[in-house]
């Protein structure tokens, strides 16, 4: 059988999850014998050059590149899980949802104390920026999530136990001090 | 303006632990609490500025900006809307030229929404300035509102169209009704207030007393049903340098109003119970905790506290009892559900934020000012003055074996006789819907929002601790609500609105399933969707509070016996469907920074 095919991306995170994913420290050897990376920043393949067994997301989706690239994922790969506390409730850029969209933009290029230098006060609006939502979305609001791993960050043991378990069908041992919910 | 505070300050011998009564007198006062008056009350209670704003902003009548010269709290409850609430609240904005959550530039009238008043069987109705306004059709409206730009004072506004009962009385003169249509052994008038008091209690100890209650098999009427006996014994064990009797008259849960008629018909008999219980616990200081939406009563009830120290039922040495001191003060609340919930009542007492405390301690132990206090519903201490007047064996041949005497309950919605009903515990549904004129019926709410609502195959269910329990609230929908969007939607709201926050289960948990109710409703819904409500709803579990344990019973038990509703909704074809909306989500920001949504090019 070949090896089971893994992609990972960062939406609206902090990378945070994806260093988590590093911190499995040395058995990252034993993963590389295990799964084959496709469209990852790990390998830092860009676009999926074939189908996807497992799709990692770390982070919520802020803008509309955000919800792009997770339906990407979705169409591509069998099974999704949702990382962290961003991917799962929005996390920290979450924050902003109470607060209207007018006043996030403002505050973020024209009102705030550190946006001395946009004296203009010009709003990006190219249109090859990215559109941002009126919320930030959990992952599983966009696209049908499969597994859910929380933490903020998840710990490396967590993902490490969860990759194992998906890829060899046992069943997977979560021992207390493993989940975090912060 | 400080010198107005100052005196408040003053008035309550500047204790922290008043705060509640140090900030609604200044509310009033001013019609909101300013900054400054803010700075007063640290300064002279000697704590700092926002341990005073915290309390503040917990509360929803409390307000740090303007609420106008006239401010009008309209209810917001379910029931209100089935009786014609959204063209009341049109009528208002028409004749103001405000919204809701503003105040007219003039500064004189403002316009609020309120969570349930304790008037569902005289809906819509709304609060104007302490005032309870009944009844209201958009009609009336354009009167009130004219006569306010006329200067009419708030009482000129009632016209004169008082209630009935002793809300006639010119200490209360109110135009809420109490609508009493069954009496039994608490609402009837055979009983002359003050004869347990004088005649019995002489003759009987402070342990016989918590034995004939223990032995009446009584339990807690305000939801719960803890035995009552049990609560007193347990206090008076208790060691302390004071014991606190406190009658929890919060009355918050949407669609109950039967303490609110306890309190304007019985209030003796109430406050008799409370005396009564001082005796048996060994206390002597009595709170009543008020809901603020009953704030009209404040007159009325002091005015009977009076008397019943006239005739020597409070005060020193009772009914000639050496040693027997006990009496009574009114402290109100602000306008918060939680504070129902008794140890965030006590909180609320203590002059902070009502945010339920960790348990064990429970109150028995440590309770008001960290000292052994009952704390019982105003129903429960009405009842305990019979079961003394008549000993515990008497009381157990009304009702059933498990749920001893009598209930009373709240009942309203769709049907002919909303009102107030004591009936005998074991009572069944459909009994009572027939007693109310209630046909062609879709469901009931039994015991509130943090209850269930059942429907027509249940209503052979009788009403007890074994079966339906219920602290009194009952709602009839007809066939022609849509239980849904109009009710199912309006509690989780409720609870939304009302979770005080300190857990993240409560905090969140009632938001989401709300939201995946929402996306249901706008027909995007999939099977998926039925079976989280169902299972993400356990987490609420592990709550610190009843709220938010109870918080998602809403949706859980329309889920449970109206699937049906639910499943015409579901799109069956799909197992998965966001109910996304890019072109919607982006919209706002795309006109704020100026650009054309494009969705092609990424
Ligand atoms: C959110 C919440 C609200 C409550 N509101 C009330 C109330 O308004 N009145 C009441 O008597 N009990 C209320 N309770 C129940 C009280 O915590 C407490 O059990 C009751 O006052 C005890 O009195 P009882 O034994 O006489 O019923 C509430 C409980 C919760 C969790
Ligand atoms: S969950 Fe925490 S670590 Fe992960 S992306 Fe969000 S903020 Fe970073
Ligand atoms: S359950 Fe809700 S209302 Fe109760 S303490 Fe927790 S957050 Fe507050």
């Amino acid at each position: 059988m070949s090896k089971p095919v893994i992609a990972t991306t960062s939406l609206a995170g902090c990378f945070g999850c994806h260093m988590s994913i590093l911190d499995i420290d040395e058995r990252i050897l034993q993963l590389i014998e295990l799964v084959e990376f496709n469209k990852s920043p790990v390998d830092d393949i860009k676009t999926f050059t074939k189908p996807v067994d497992i799709g990692i997301i770390e982070g919520g989706c802020c803008n509309s590149e955000n919800v792009e690239v997770l339906k990407s994922f979705r169409k591509n790969c069998k099974i999704l899980i949702s990382l962290g506390e961003c991917a799962i409730m929005g996390g920290l850029p979450a924050l902003r949802n109470g607060i209207p969209i007018e006043e996030c933009l403002h505050e973020a290029y024209i009102g705030g104390p550190t946006v001395g230098l946009n004296k203009m006060g010009i709003m990006p609006n190219d249109d090859e920026l990215p559109m941002l939502l009126d919320k930030v979305y959990p992952c599983h609001e966009i696209v049908k999530i499969d597994y859910f791993l929380p933490g903020c960050p998840p710990r490396a043991d967590l993902i490490w136990d969860a990759l194992v378990a998906l890829i060899t069908g046992d069943p997977m041992k979560l021992p207390y001090e493993v989940v975090k919910f912060d | 303006m400080k010198d107005t505070v100052k005196q408040i300050v003053e008035k309550y011998s500047k204790d922290k632990t008043r705060l509640m009564d140090i900030l609604i007198e200044t509310q009033e006062a001013f019609g909101f609490i300013s900054s400054e008056a803010i700075e007063v009350m640290s300064v002279m209670l000697n704590m700092s500025k926002v341990d005073v704003e915290q309390t503040i902003s917990f509360y929803h009548f409390f307000s740090t900006k303007p609420r106008g010269e006239y401010a009008i709290y309209l209810n917001d409850s379910a029931v209100a809307h089935m009786f014609g609430r959204q063209a009341v609240k049109e009528a208002f904005e028409k004749e103001t030229g405000i919204r809701f959550g503003e105040v007219t530039p003039d500064g004189k009238i403002g316009l609020f929404n309120t969570a349930c008043i304790g008037m569902n069987d005289q809906e819509p109705a709304a609060i104007i300035n302490n005032k309870v306004f009944t009844r209201l059709t958009p009609y009336r409206v354009g009167e009130i509102i004219r006569c306010i730009r006329s200067g009419c004072k708030v009482d000129e506004l009632i016209n004169e169209s008082y209630g009935d009962g002793k809300n006639q009385l010119p200490s209360l003169r109110a135009m809420v009704s109490s609508n009493i249509r069954r009496k039994g052994m608490i609402l009837s008038d055979d009983y002359v207030y003050g004869t347990v008091t004088s005649e019995v209690l002489p003759k009987m100890s402070p342990e016989a007393v918590i034995a004939e209650i223990k032995h009446s098999h009584i339990r807690g009427r305000g939801g719960a049903g803890f035995p009552t006996g049990l609560k007193w014994e347990f206090c008076r064990r208790s060691k302390g340098e004071k014991h606190y009797v406190i009658c929890n008259a919060d009355e918050g849960e949407p669609g109950t109003f039967k303490d609110r008629v306890i309190l304007t018909e019985k209030p003796e008999l109430v406050f008799e119970g409370m005396a009564i219980a001082g005796y048996a616990i060994g206390g002597d200081e009595g709170i009543l905790y008020l809901r603020y939406e009953y704030r009209y009563m404040k007159e009325y009830l002091e005015q009977v506290l009076d008397e019943m120290r006239n005739k020597n039922l409070l005060g020193k040495n009772i009914a000639g009892i050496e040693g027997f001191d006990f009496d009574i003060r009114i402290q109100f609340g602000a306008g918060a559900y939680v504070c129902g919930e008794e140890s965030a009542l006590l909180e609320s007492l203590e002059g902070k934020r009502g945010e339920p405390r960790d348990k064990p301690p429970f109150p028995v132990e440590k309770g008001y000012l960290n000292q052994p206090t009952i704390i019982n519903n105003v129903e429960t201490f009405a009842t305990a003055v019979r079961i003394v007047q008549n000993g515990g064996e008497w009381f157990t041949q009304f009702g059933t074996e498990d749920s001893t005497g009598t209930k009373i309950l709240s009942i309203s919605g769709d049907c002919m006789f909303p009102g107030v009903y004591e009936v005998n515990w074991g009572f069944n549904v459909n009994d009572m819907l027939n007693m109310v004129g209630a046909y062609d019926v879709q469901a009931v709410q039994v015991g509130g929002p943090s209850g269930t609502l059942i429907g027509p195959d249940e209503f052979n269910r009788t009403l007890g601790y074994s079966d339906l329990s219920t602290g009194g609230s009952m709602i009839v929908f007809g066939k022609q609500r849509n239980l849904l969007s109009d009710v199912v939607l309006n509690f989780m709201e409720f609870f939304i609105e009302e979770s005080c926050g300190s857990c993240s289960t409560c905090r969140n948990m009632t938001q989401v399933m709300a939201n995946k109710l929402k996306k249901i409703l706008k027909g995007k819904g999939v099977v998926k969707d039925l079976e989280d409500l169902r299972s993400w709803s356990k987490v609420l579990q592990a709550s610190r509070c009843g709220l938010g344990q109870t918080a998602g019973n809403p949706i859980i038990s329309s889920l449970k016996n109206f699937r049906h509703l639910y499943e015409e909704f579901i799109q069956k074809e799909k197992d998965f469907d966001e109910g996304f909306d890019l072109v919607a989500a982006v919209q706002d920001s795309c006109k704020y920074v100026g650009r054309v949504p494009n969705f092609h090019h990424h």
